[in-house]
């Protein structure tokens, strides 16, 4: 399976899944072929920032920044974890 | 249609009393299909609706769905592809932000037109397959279709779409299953639905020869946990089982008028693909008028809705709200009362239908006196068809 998980890792989106807001849900979801999942807020604010660019490292220090908080690595790693089970969210092997 | 969606959909909300948008739009946009299965999911009498909304009647509804919440958009049939105009439909349905599905045959899907729909912004396609062989696949559809199929199979891995292989199961290609899921997995496929036949519309006809037996079903669903042990994440397959065999029925369609909305080619919106047979129930067209007041307020979406219609033995069943009491149609093909309990369930009084029909798929093949040869659907026995359901009044 996937290797461990660390701050350098760079996470980003399946291209089988889209990620889009929904004005009449009020929330973010996932669509993929003839299905759809619907983000909670966390998980929405961790997804739309797994770009492909950003290191776990950035997007913990992003989300501490924007929510005047600290200690969030555990809460990212651990949601970036179950999304790569679900096969929502792939770690970019750097070249 | 994937369970997938059902489960990660929206709960259902029977405390509200407003319903939730209809998350998923089905446009039936064709009837017409050079197909001919012998368990197409299509109306029997569909060769008596031959009007097709415009493309203007199809963009009203694609503009109207989206600003209702509309997320998933289906393009189905029939074949969708014999309709010149599906590249406009799913470039408008794209750019109004829907999550865009073909679901097709193959038949019709050239270079030319990949190209287009992939600039059109379609995000995936479904295609069908009838069985893992080349004489059996072209027996069952009655066409030369498998080679034509492969071909389509790879355009749609270079176009780089997610590719979602689906497979109607019945008795006579359960057998190939394992042939079946090692075609998808030499195909590319990301998923593959093997998705029994339900018994409605062209299977009802035919249900005797597609019904599996027993030993038939239990074995298809132990190899395919076999297959899904051994491929892991590299494809994941769907197995939805005959629901003749359950004891509880489907929450079909994720609960009447809760999620789904189809509309049919000629424009009348129906809250699933065959309740346009149950009688005593006018369904609203889309050219008289909105969706929002279909979907809301008019009696063919809120005759089922919830639990208020229920009768014994739904009405005071504790599992009322898991499955809704089951399909209407079935109800009404099984029990001829739309508002009974679906007979699949062991608490209706009808279930002796089901069972008999169950008894009869364990009698072996050449033990058996055959009713009529397999009917493979065609405007010809459509029209022959209604004719006969028209002078006995029965269901079809």
């Amino acid at each position: 399976m996937s290797t461990e998980l660390n701050e350098s890792s760079v996470p980003a989106l399946n291209s089988l899944f889209r990620l889009q807001y929904e004005e009449a849900q009020e929330s973010w979801v996932l669509l993929y072929p003839e299905g759809m999942v619907k983000l909670n807020q966390s998980a929405a604010e961790i997804m739309q920032r797994c770009d492909g660019q950003k290191t776990i490292g950035n997007i913990v220090e992003e989300l501490e920044k924007a929510f005047e908080t600290s200690v969030l690595v555990s809460d990212v790693t651990g949601f970036v974890n179950v999304a790569i089970e679900q096969n929502w969210l792939k770690i970019k092997v750097s070249s | 249609m994937s369970s997938e969606f059902l489960q990660h959909g929206l709960p259902s909300k029977n405390d509200d009393q407003r319903p939730g948008p209809p998350l998923w739009l089905l446009a039936e946009i064709t009837y017409r299909c050079p197909l001919h299965c012998a368990f197409c999911f299509n109306p029997v009498d569909f060769a008596t609706q031959e009007q097709e909304l415009s493309t203007e009647g199809w963009l009203k509804v694609l503009r109207e769905a989206r600003a209702m919440g509309s997320v998933q958009c289906g393009f189905s049939g029939g074949e969708p592809l014999l309709r010149d105009d599906l590249e406009v439909l799913v470039a408008e349905a794209s750019s109004l932000g829907f999550y865009t599905n073909l679901l097709t045959t193959g038949v019709g899907l050239t270079e030319k037109r990949a190209l287009a729909l992939k600039e059109a912004g379609l995000a995936h396609i479904q295609l069908s397959f009838q069985d893992s062989t080349k004489e059996s696949n072209d027996f069952l559809s009655n066409t030369k279709t498998f080679d034509l199929k492969q071909r389509v199979a790879g355009l749609i891995k270079q176009h780089e779409w997610p590719m979602v292989l689906n497979c109607v199961i019945h008795r006579m290609n359960i057998d190939h299953i394992d042939k079946i899921i090692d075609m998808a997995l030499d195909l590319g496929a990301e998923y593959l639905e093997l998705a029994n036949a339900q018994y409605y519309s062209w299977a009802v006809v035919n249900r005797d020869q597609l019904l599996p037996s027993k030993e038939q079903l239990e074995s298809a669903e132990r190899i395919t946990n076999e297959y899904r042990e051994r491929i892991g994440d590299r494809m994941k397959i769907i197995f939805v089982v005959p629901d003749y065999y359950e004891s509880r029925p489907k929450k079909c369609m994720n609960g009447w008028g809760n999620v789904f909305l189809t509309i049919a080619p000629d424009g009348t919106a129906l809250p699933c693909h065959t309740a346009r047979m149950l009688p005593g129930l006018e369904f609203p067209k889309v050219d008289e008028h909105s969706l929002e007041h279909i979907w809301y307020d008019s009696e063919g979406f809120n005759r089922y809705r919830g639990t208020g219609w229920m009768k014994e033995p739904c009405k005071s069943c504790p599992e009322a709200e898991i499955d809704l009491g089951g399909c209407r149609c079935q109800a009404f093909m099984l029990a001829n009362d739309p508002a009974a309990a679906d007979p699949v369930c062991d608490k209706s009084p009808h279930r002796s239908v089901v069972d008999e029909a169950i008894a009869h798929a364990q009698i072996p093949d050449n033990e058996r006196v055959v009713e009529h040869q397999l009917v493979f659907r065609d405007p010809k026995e459509s029209r022959r068809l209604t004719q006969i359901a028209t002078e006995t009044e029965e269901p079809i």
